[in-house]
């Protein structure tokens, strides 16, 4: 039997959310901001109307007023809102299926193998799917359909705003192939360099290359996106029973100012770590690894991540190693704009001791950092702070429980 | 045309289906003489999203939405 497979990515999120909130601002030029004052005054989202100008995910604020001709209407985002409407539509998609898997808070793929006998159907469904949103949510999606996630998030970006793409095994070398290779999922600015050098243009182009060249030149990575090019894609859509289980603590955030120096990634890094480590206590997991996300100013970002030798959920253990993770792998050839910190490979229940680190010690660590904790929970945040972050006064007005994002696009190769 | 919060009576059913009775609007209290229906819906007049009580008072129809735990109507 056939797989088929959805996936539907809501236009223009943010900015679709505050027009449907506000009425009033629907046929202006709207942009969706973080927070000025705390200098994530950058554009995060905008409506088709800004689009028209030229404005972009990243800009300024100052900058996309230049570009606007019209007055441009910036509204500050609202996560939480951003959140439950997300959770409505996903509510929606699950009605069709169990295997529902988010891709950010504004993407997901949707396994309907079981209710699609033909393409026919499926794009039916789709179809549905579409109109519901429209009539309960007052929102528009695209959706991609196709018989792999690689190709059905294709689709969801070649038209928008509410379509749905049909791509299928006899069709995806007229769609798909002539399309540009960057629009594949996972060629970031590093790979995309690489197959310029090699000529590669086309996603057709890359399907037709040598695999042994690719392999070469871009390692294991070469033949996952040769597959993927070539519609060899099984990976599942994973269920939302799986996703139940905890396989993660993140935390981000874009810094109040761009980071010049180690000691002030340093800083933040130990403030992340802090509010993962918090979350973990509580729900009493402890971490095998670490990984470490940086974007610099030009919104490039990479993720590291290593393995640690004794599993734990004090912040210092998460921290230190972050920090290392970030010194092996930031050339500073730019200052820093956002950073995350998440842990992962997971355990719960009873602890196992490093071998070279007494029990004691790891108790004590432990019992320091349930204390702070608990003071923060009582007095508030500000109440005990490492002294590394009060060296810069614009980072010290952090509070991670108010400016830290826990909205992490799930990796398509973390999923799984 | 704004989204005005309102008071609502609500009666519940075992299996947890709402019924509103009354609604409190500019401070008086408005019998709901029948819910003639109920579906998820949007309100792009005045903006929000959640249940849609199509609900006659007075002899007019009207539509009273809850979402997120509150209640509201598109108010003149």
């Amino acid at each position: 039997m056939g797989r088929f497979i959805l996936h539907s990515d809501l236009n223009n999120f943010y900015a679709s959310v505050e027009s449907l909130y506000n009425p009033n601002i629907r046929n202006k030029a709207v942009v969706v901001v973080g927070d000025e004052e705390k200098r994530h005054g950058i554009v995060l989202a905008k409506n088709y109307i800004a689009k028209s100008y030229n404005i972009k995910t990243g800009d300024t604020v100052w900058e996309a007023r230049q570009k606007c001709a019209e007055e441009l209407v910036c509204v500050p985002a609202r996560f939480d809102l951003y959140l439950y409407v997300s959770r409505l539509v996903k509510d929606i998609y699950r009605e069709y299926s169990d295997k529902v898997e988010s891709f950010g808070i504004d993407e997901a793929w949707i396994d309907i193998s079981h209710l699609a006998k033909t393409y026919e159907d499926a794009v039916a469904i789709a179809n549905n799917i579409r109109t519901r949103i429209i009539s309960e949510i007052g929102l528009t999606v695209s959706i991609g359909v196709s018989f792999n996630k690689v190709f059905a998030k294709l689709g969801s970006d070649l038209k928008k705003p509410n379509a749905t793409i049909l791509i299928t095994q006899d069709n995806f070398r007229d769609v798909v192939w002539k399309l540009p290779v960057e629009d594949l999922l996972y060629v970031g600015r590093a790979t995309s360099k690489k197959f310029e050098r090699a000529r590669i243009k086309t996603i057709g182009d890359l399907a037709n290359t040598d695999i042994k060249y690719l392999k070469l030149t871009l390692g294991k990575m070469g033949v996952v996106l040769h597959d993927f090019a070539c519609g060899r894609d099984t990976s599942p859509v994973e269920s939302i029973h799986d996703k139940e289980k905890i396989k993660s603590f993140g935390n981000s955030t874009t810094c109040p100012v761009d980071l010049v120096s180690n000691t002030e990634v340093k800083s933040i890094i130990y403030m992340l770590a802090e509010s993962v480590a918090e979350r973990m206590k509580k729900k009493n997991y402890y971490a095998h690894g670490v990984s470490l996300w940086v974007k610099d100013t030009d919104l490039c970002s990479f993720e590291r991540q290593m393995q640690l030798s004794s599993p734990t959920n004090i912040s210092e253990d998460i921290a230190k190693n972050c920090y290392k993770l970030f010194l092996d792998n930031y050339d500073w050839q730019l200052n820093v704009r956002a950073l995350g910190v998440r842990v992962t490979n997971l355990t719960t229940g009873k602890m196992q001791y490093d071998l070279f680190e007494s029990v004691n010690n790891f108790e004590k660590k432990q019992k320091l950092e349930c204390a702070i904790e608990k003071l923060r929970e009582r007095f508030g945040y500000d109440i005990i702070r490492r002294g590394n972050i009060l060296v810069n006064q614009s980072l010290s007005s952090l509070n991670p429980h108010s400016d830290i994002h826990i909205i992490h696009p799930i990796g398509f190769f973390k999923a799984k | 045309m704004e989204k005005k919060y309102v008071k609502v009576m609500v009666e519940i059913d075992e299996n947890g289906n709402k019924k509103p009775k009354t609604i409190t609007f500019n401070n008086h209290e408005y019998e709901i003489d029948k819910v003639l229906d109920m579906k998820k819906a949007v309100s792009m007049k005045v903006g929000g999203i959640g249940e849609r009580y199509t609900v006659r008072i007075n002899g007019h129809e009207t539509y009273l939405y809850f979402e997120n735990n509150k209640w509201f109507v598109e108010s003149h």
